[in-house]
């Protein structure tokens, strides 16, 4: 029961994060502040895919949280880079 | 129920409770501190912490409730907790050199320049970083 609780008010708190990222993706004063708040909304959906998988009592989505995680990554290396050289692989 | 099954759960919950503030904490901070460099501290930090601390939750509850182990959940853990400094890192270097003038940039400290500015990659300053602030 109290499982129960719990686990919405993680949905909860981790939903609000991810919709501040969104204004903080929109309304942000340069481009770094952008690639930030893209990383922590990766975050904050494999935190949410994790929890669904909780909810749902099925160990299928473990893959899908690990490949998100992997590709915020890598996406936010990537843009990194191309802000300081103009270029991904030089 | 037994003792050991509300013991697990309410461990379970607690885990899941401090998560989700961590992760509330890191998202506001984003919004909420002044300049970049310190917004770069609030979702690298506690974010990190408050998904490392759902992932646990979720081990537990697979292992001891569902019946089920799996390690799915410790392998992200470590990813995110690898991550997260390399991240930080780039975007705080992104940062500097978009932001601060090139003769204001603190010394590298091994006697050359900064390797972004590096003569021989013609690539820098491609318009999307203002060329009179990096040249």
């Amino acid at each position: 029961m109290i499982l129960e609780y719990a686990l919405t008010f993680a949905f909860l708190c981790f939903g609000l994060g991810l919709a501040m990222n969104v204004y903080r993706v929109f309304r942000a004063p340069g481009v770094p502040d952008r690639i930030l708040a893209l990383d922590t909304m990766v975050i904050n959906v494999t935190a949410l895919i994790v929890l669904y998988g909780i909810k749902t009592k099925s160990g299928l989505n473990f893959e899908a949280a690990l490949l998100f995680a992997m590709t915020g990554f890598v996406s936010t290396v990537a843009y990194c880079k191309f802000i300081l050289r103009g270029d991904i692989i030089e | 129920m037994t003792g050991i099954d509300l013991i697990t759960e309410y461990m379970i919950a607690a885990l899941l409770v401090i998560g989700g503030v961590f992760a509330l904490v890191g998202s506001f901070g984003l919004l909420k501190l002044r300049d970049t460099m310190q917004r770069l501290h609030a979702p690298t930090k506690a974010s990190t912490v408050g998904v490392g601390s759902a992932l646990i939750a979720s081990m537990l509850y697979f292992h001891l409730i569902a019946g089920k182990t799996s390690w799915h959940e410790l392998m992200i853990t470590l990813f995110i907790f690898l991550t997260a400094p390399i991240t930080a890192n780039f975007i705080a270097k992104a940062q500097m050199h978009s932001a601060v003038a090139r003769k204001d940039l603190p010394d590298t400290g091994v006697g050359t320049d900064w390797a972004t500015y590096d003569p021989e990659v013609k690539s820098v300053g491609s318009g999307l970083v203002d060329p009179t602030i990096i040249r």
